[in-house]
């Protein structure tokens, strides 16, 4: 269960869990609200007729890039929460340890607090701009707090993230209690996280951090590995710690705040799917790190699915659902394993 | 094979640590063979130095082979899969250090003694020429001292440069070629054990009257505490 150092087992590994992504990832868009007639895409898609019958268009308008984007937050979150539990060695880390979820979340309510302040700027509208502000602030208040001569404590990282994180859900309450009341019904629907687009925006908003993050992160799993004997061992077997550390915490950061500033805050995805796969695929990092990617964004699009069919046709915010899914699942792995 | 020796806080660790290059030191600089360690990269060094810290602990419950295997790092580029040769050297670690028959345990299912060789065997992987550790047999048993200094006394008659940090004075005094002495990070004194082991010398450090004599068969140095 544990030997993945060979090459055939990692990549046997890996297309397993390629194999489930993909499942999902193409029957997640046929289920919602509106049932949708596949003969129907299909003639649409096939046929010469420019103008697409109503199905198909809401297959490739919103349900495709709503699962894309589910599916690429969700892989985010839990790379990021696996990079984290090893770097921080402790197993509770999550992409909200650091900060930059509610750093974030800050910058998200002040701009939506302020309605003469909306705009747009490329792909990114306000309150994604100041959602990315915010964990901008956020990132660089951590670092300085956390360098030192060599590299990064990762001691230092841990409390100054969480810190920031309580002083974060103070402020918000404090923007609510000065903002006008009209816009409180906003905050709290953003606050509460969800995968509502409405098109391919958002997801070119994706780009330019969230995916470079990720994309680092999954280059560092051999290091991470040696970083689990410890900082000394890791240094001894000649891996260099503190750039590691370094890297995992900005793209880990990166990646956090870009899906933060789209998503809001959505929970659980990043604490639970690492000790999931964990379990399943034991402790090499080079299989954790893409196994938890491709089940996380899994797993959102599940919890997705559930949050817009089941108080259809209306839909529930989809962090809601992992919260609600998640814990007790979580639980439950934590009794099994007595 | 050289024993660092000296009472709690004189610095043993540290200057280890500041061997390894895992610490830089405040000045002066450290070379291994002719480069200054600060200049090199952290993998090259690793194929020359082995250093294996003190109270090493795994946060994950890996098993021994894999935690062998991971000492391969210096060689491996990529992903980091072990070809054929590296398996090689893996096996010759494991017979070596004898925990080939646990080889697929769970690391968290050994005794001290043998999880230290665990880590050893992974040191070992990495090929080094210089090899330091930092108090490899405290807490362990007579038994797993005894062998892991013998393994190290190996090592050393292979050729391997050793520097070992250690409380105990009569292991050091068995196993060793030469010792150096620390009080409050400076150097007392080094030489041939014989040289550093002396009743004055010792007292004088550790402040504590102590009983110096010879091994009844072998003759090398020992000492024992002597009730006031």
């Amino acid at each position: 269960m544990q030997d993945l150092l060979s090459r055939s087992r990692w990549i046997r590994a890996l297309l397993l869990y390629l194999l489930a992504a993909l499942v999902v990832f193409c029957l997640a868009p046929w289920v919602g609200g509106e049932s949708i007639s596949a003969g129907q895409v299909v003639r649409d898609l096939t046929g010469d007729n420019t103008s697409w019958s109503t199905d198909t268009q809401i297959l490739i308008y919103q349900r495709v890039p709503r699962v894309l984007l589910g599916f690429l937050v969700g892989g985010a979150l839990a790379v990021v929460g696996s990079v984290l539990q090893v770097i921080l060695r402790n197993p509770l880390a999550a992409p909200s340890t650091l900060g930059m979820t509610g750093a974030g979340s800050v910058g998200a309510v002040i701009a939506i607090s302020i309605p003469h302040l909306a705009f747009s700027w490329g792909p990114f509208s306000s309150v994604q701009l100041f959602a990315l502000l915010g964990s901008g602030v956020g990132l660089l208040f951590i670092y300085m707090l956390a360098r030192q001569k060599q590299g990064m404590s990762m001691n230092t990282l841990l409390l100054a993230g969480v810190t920031i994180g309580i002083l974060c859900s103070a402020i918000i309450p404090l923007i609510k209690y000065l903002a006008n009341p009209d816009m409180l019904v906003a905050m709290d629907r953003w606050m509460m996280g969800g995968l509502d687009v409405v098109g391919y925006k958002e997801l070119a908003a994706l780009f330019p951090l969230l995916v470079p993050g990720v994309g680092m992160l999954l280059l560092q799993g051999v290091n991470l590995n040696h970083i689990t004997l410890g900082e000394e061992m890791a240094l001894g077997h000649g891996v260099n710690v503190a750039a590691v550390e370094r890297i995992s915490f900005l793209a880990g950061s990166l990646a956090t705040a870009g899906a933060v500033s789209i998503v809001g805050p959505i929970f659980f995805v990043g604490l639970i799917v690492p000790h999931i796969i964990r379990r399943i695929s034991g402790y090499d990092q080079r299989i954790v790190l893409p196994g938890a990617f491709l089940a996380g964004g899994a797993f959102l699009v599940l919890c997705d699915i559930i949050a817009r069919t089941i108080v259809a046709p209306t839909e529930m915010p989809v962090g809601i659902i992992t919260a609600i899914l998640g814990g007790p699942f979580f639980i439950l792995l934590l009794l099994r394993k007595k | 094979m050289l024993g660092i020796i000296g009472p709690n806080g004189s610095g043993k660790s540290t200057l280890l640590k500041i061997a390894a290059g895992v610490l830089a030191p405040l000045s002066g600089k450290i070379l291994l063979g002719k480069d200054n360690i600060k200049s090199q990269p952290r993998r090259k060094i690793a194929g020359q130095l082995g250093y294996l810290p003190q109270n090493t602990s795994s946060m994950f419950d890996y098993r021994v082979e894999e935690v062998v295997a991971l000492g391969r790092y210096p060689y491996l580029s990529g992903m980091g899969f072990l070809q054929k040769e590296d398996w090689q050297i893996v096996e010759r670690c494991l017979e070596q250090t004898e925990i080939k028959i646990y080889r697929d345990r769970p690391i968290s299912q050994l005794s001290g003694g043998e999880r230290q060789r665990v880590w050893l065997a992974s040191i070992l992987a990495q090929e080094p020429q210089v090899l330091l550790l930092d108090e490899p047999t405290t807490g362990l048993d007579l038994h797993h001292q005894v062998a892991f200094f013998g393994l190290l006394e190996e090592l050393a008659q292979d050729g391997m440069a050793i520097g070992v940090v250690t409380h105990d004075l009569n292991l050091a005094g068995q196993y060793c070629r030469e010792l150096m002495l620390l009080r409050s990070g400076e150097k007392i004194i080094s030489g041939l054990v014989g040289e550093v082991i002396q009743d004055d010398i010792l007292a004088e450090v550790y402040q504590e009257s102590l009983y110096v004599g010879r091994h009844p068969v072998n003759g090398k140095p020992i000492v024992l505490p002597v009730k006031k």
